[in-house]
């Protein structure tokens, strides 16, 4: 009986048929933006809906042709049963979610379809998916890094305290001249690294669990961020007059819609993508998240790699920081109180597993992205903050809850 | 009313891309010790979890002392009188023994507050009633393999069940405790209980079954009266070929030269070995046999740089070497097969290509930039050559059977090109026909000039694979035996050297056949 609904498909032939789909989208996108909507006077009717769907069949298009080089360079046969259909239906269940809200909020505030909106929410996710991306790290070795959110404030207040112009009155250090503005920001990446450095030795030499090292980390770095905020004749008031330079970074790319942290959070992305899926390194992570006794047996330096796991999370919290501060143009020493778990709640949603040894880059992206289009898609259509974190909370219970159905076998 | 207290008829069951059983029925008569055998994969487990409540099954019927039943959960399961083993036992390792027998049905004063003192009389009853010397208040975490898994039996025992399952009871229990265990056994016959008994020791089930139903990938082979049958004719039922020898013949001489010595080695912990010395040569099998807590296992591991050197010297191709790390062992071409599988062997959630380069990674990679191409070639050839059945590099090892993950974990360290091979206990839990692969690939090894060193609690494939056979009792070597020398009983009596007199003394011969196949 199984055998019926069983259908073998090559990889190629679906990789190709998600290519037309993808192309045909992209097609009909080009002309929704470019000859009907023009033709038709439909801005304020469609507003970039053309471009929105063109930019959807992009993705699909490039995806397909990603696997229609996987299928050329290794054979792939896939058996697709009803099975599959029910299982792929169950891991995008909470793309669908989404796209019903949209449609939902769409129909209530058609001006949503605007690639202005879309490049919000891409902007407001950079530095969130930063953070989210350190997270993923210490996730996969069934560990968590519960200091993060503090060296978010940590980073923000080392970089603004030496990026304020000349004339400012309230100068963090009123006789400093204008450093270049790479060494600050630099200096509050070591300071983040230099934290998650001792995150990783509480870890890997006294075998501490991540959740207590990282706390009594998180409960430090706070200490030493107020210690530093409060140092006359700051005397903790909010940092602020920027130079222009630095708040540039958080700023729009001159002549469009599209933030300067979009493309430095693409980067880190890449690099983290890299790290993850192309190196020794990112190869031994999954191996001490999948079975640590194992990698122990198989000669991997557990030790050395947790160590440069939390540095390097501590990198990402570090750039992070700075991104926030010229984001929105000031820092306190309360910055980025609770983003860990955000962040957290993110790397979950995307299908990372607190077990360790599952969760990809592709996944975390979604998480992010998830949480932001609700963020602001709520925003948009004016529903009140206390309802949107209910929704949110909702949200992570029901992503999890399916992830988790997934792996069961019944 | 029937004559079976079970009846299993017709049973269909599929996992997406396999298809698990198909078409099996099984037949037990009440106070009746029923075997269930078959190779990995064949479907036992799968079935008993059916019976369980733990899968659920997709057609077929399950009639139950005269009843039939639908079993959607383990507890409906135990609550119609079933009751089963698993072969991983999975304690809850902080809590007492008692919690973790009458876990879920507690005695509860006024059905509120835990009884504690009802329980501990509870479970000092159950235990004189099994014949245990185990205190209730004992941590599970603190017993040993073997007295965790006669507890599991005494649980199992706790629920005054119809029918127990068995799923491998014996795999970490000592000759003596195997005894015992038959001995529980025929007591629960007596009160009329069944038991189905999964094995792969041949000669406990020609022991103790009265009736045996053969499973072969998945589908019934047949249900037959132990006395109509032999051993032999099993084996071949199970593989569905003939199996005419067990083990290879040997069909190349080792040379003399020494690659491995050791001297006088003795454990950092001052509990397990001291003072071992031996030499192992080139293109040699040398066994390592002992009873379980012989300290074999911390041998080889310190060895391997995994655990600490108290005193005593390794040389390697007579030039002496220090070995702290696996990273140490790993440059004088030292492979480990580790003794626990799932413990310290597989990355379940990893595909197989990762879990093969993942001790020679360096090796495909460029300035710690990998190579997918070069990690799955390599991959693929090891796999290949030592014949992994798996649909694709990309599965994941935990969807393989265990003959299967045995031969990735053997691929992954035949990639780091090892002169020394050590192996702990490398055909536990592997079935028949896939133990004479392993058999081979040993054998091939040691013909290309590897040495080998094999850790066995199995008394035949020790005899029959080893060219010399080292044996340790109590964290001391007790003697080399040549191959000419190394039978059954001078093994035990090097085994049981240290052992208390009374023990010793008496002649082990019945004793020997518990513990390894057949003579």
């Amino acid at each position: 009986m199984a055998e019926n609904n069983k259908k073998i498909l090559n990889l190629r032939k679906v990789s190709l048929m998600q290519g037309s789909v993808g192309l045909v989208l992209l097609l009909i996108g080009i002309l929704l933006q470019i000859v009907i909507r023009p033709a038709f006077h439909l801005e304020k009717t469609i507003y970039d809906l053309g471009s929105i769907i063109a930019i959807i069949g992009g993705f699909i298009l490039l995806k397909a042709i990603f696997g229609l080089i996987q299928s050329i360079k290794r054979n792939r046969e896939m058996v697709y049963t009803k099975e599959h259909i029910k299982q792929l239906l169950m891991n995008n269940a909470i793309f669908m979610v989404l796209g019903i809200l949209i449609i939902g909020i769409i129909f209530i505030r058609p001006d949503f379809m605007q690639m202005k909106v879309v490049w919000n929410v891409l902007s407001q996710a950079s530095t969130k998916l930063i953070l989210a991306l350190g997270v993923c790290f210490t996730l996969l070795i069934a560990g968590t890094d519960l200091s993060a959110g503090r060296m978010v404030g940590l980073s923000a207040v080392i970089s603004a305290s030496m990026l304020q112009t000349m004339s400012y009155s309230g100068r963090f250090f009123p006789d400093m001249g204008l450093p270049p503005l790479i060494w600050p920001i630099l200096l509050a990446i070591l300071a983040c690294m230099a934290f998650g450095l001792l995150n990783g030795f509480l870890v890997a030499k006294f075998d501490m669990h991540p959740f207590i090292a990282t706390l009594a980390v998180q409960v430090m770095v706070y200490g030493v961020v107020s210690l530093y905020f409060d140092m006359p004749p700051n005397n903790s008031q909010p940092l602020g007059g920027f130079r222009e330079d630095f708040l540039a970074i958080g700023q729009k790319i001159p002549g469009t819609d599209i933030s300067r942290l979009i493309p430095i959070a693409m980067l880190v992305t890449l690099i983290v993508w890299f790290i993850l899926n192309k190196t020794n390194f990112g190869k031994n992570i999954y191996a001490i998240g999948g079975n640590r006794e194992a990698a122990v047996v198989s000669g991997v330096n557990v030790f050395r790699t947790i160590l440069v796991i939390f540095v390097l999370a501590g990198a990402l919290y570090g750039i992070a920081g700075v991104l926030e501060a010229a984001r929105t143009a000031g820092a306190t020493n309360n910055y980025g109180l609770g983003y860990e778990l955000d962040a957290i709640a993110a790397c979950v949603v995307g299908g990372v597993s607190l077990n360790g040894g599952v969760g990809t880059v592709a996944g975390i992206i979604s998480g992010v992205l998830i949480f932001q289009v609700i963020q602001v898609g709520l925003q948009f259509i004016g529903i009140s903050p206390m309802w949107q974190q209910i929704i949110k909370g909702v949200i992570i219970a029901v992503a999890v809850a399916i992830d988790m159905a997934k792996y069961k076998r019944k | 009313m029937s004559e079976y207290v079970l009846e299993m008829n017709h049973i269909d069951k599929s996992f997406p891309g396999v298809k698990a059983l198909q078409d099996v029925s099984l037949k037990v008569r009440p106070g009746t010790v029923h075997a269930l055998v078959g190779e990995n994969g064949a479907g036992k487990s799968t079935l008993m979890k059916c019976l369980f409540g733990i899968y659920q099954k997709d057609a077929g019927e399950i009639i139950f002392d005269g009843e039939k039943l639908e079993i959607n959960s383990a507890r409906q399961a135990l609550d119609a009188g079933i009751s089963m083993i698993h072969q991983e036992l999975h304690p809850i390792r902080f809590r007492p023994v008692m919690e973790n027998i009458w876990l879920g049905r507690f005695p509860k004063i006024a059905g509120i507050a835990i009884n504690h003192h009802k329980m501990r009389k509870m479970t000092r009853d159950l235990f004189s009633e099994v014949g245990l010397d185990i205190s209730p208040d004992t941590i599970a975490g603190d017993l040993s393999a073997s007295n965790l898994q006669l507890v599991e039996i005494a649980k199992a025992v706790s629920y005054h069940s119809k029918i127990i399952i068995m799923d491998e009871p014996t795999s970490s229990l000592t000759e003596n405790e195997t005894k015992h265990l038959f001995r529980i056994i025929e007591q629960l016959q007596s009160n009329n209980c069944a038991i189905i008994y999964i094995s792969h020791k041949m000669n406990e089930i020609k022991q103790i079954a009265d009736e045996v139903t053969i499973l072969r990938d998945g589908q019934l082979v047949g249900s037959y009266d132990i006395d109509e049958i032999t051993i032999d004719e099993i084996i071949n039922k199970m593989v569905g070929r003939e199996l005419t020898n067990r083990f290879p013949e040997k069909d190349y001489e080792s040379s003399d030269e020494v690659v491995l010595r050791v001297e006088g080695l003795s454990s950092s912990n001052p509990k397990s070995f001291k003072d071992v010395s031996f030499d192992l040569r080139r293109g040699e099998i040398l066994g390592i046999g002992g009873l379980v807590g012989a300290q074999r296992t911390e041998l080889v591991e310190t060895i391997f740089g995994l655990r600490g050197i108290e005193s005593g010297k390794i040389y390697i191709n007579n030039e002496e070497v220090k070995i702290r790390h696996v990273s140490d062992a790993k440059k004088h071409h030292i492979a480990l097969l580790t003794e626990e599988r799932r413990a310290t062997g597989i990355f379940p959630v990893l595909p197989i290509t990762d879990n093969t380069v993942i001790a020679n990674a360096k090796k495909y990679s460029k300035m710690g930039v990998i190579s997918s191409v070069k990690r799955h070639r390599a991959s693929l050839e090891s796999n290949t050559r030592l014949a992994t059945k798996t649909p694709s590099m990309a599965t994941l090892i935990q969807d393989l059977s265990g003959g299967n993950q045995q031969k990735v974990l053997l691929a992954r360290w035949l990639l780091t090109e090892p002169e020394i091979l050590i192996l702990d206990e490398p055909t536990r839990g592997i079935d028949v026909g896939a133990k004479y692969e392993i058999y081979l690939i040993m054998q091939e090894l040691a013909k290309q000039g590897k040495s080998i060193i094999m850790i066995s609690s199995e008394m035949p494939e020790l005899i029959g694979m080893s060219d010399r056979v080292l044996v340790m009792c109590e964290g001391r070597k007790t003697g080399i035996l040549e191959k000419e020398e190394a039978t059954q009983v001078s093994i035990m009596n090097l085994a049981t050297k240290f052992m208390d007199k009374t023990k010793a003394d008496e002649p082990d011969v019945e004793k020997m056949t518990d513990l390894g196949l057949e003579v």
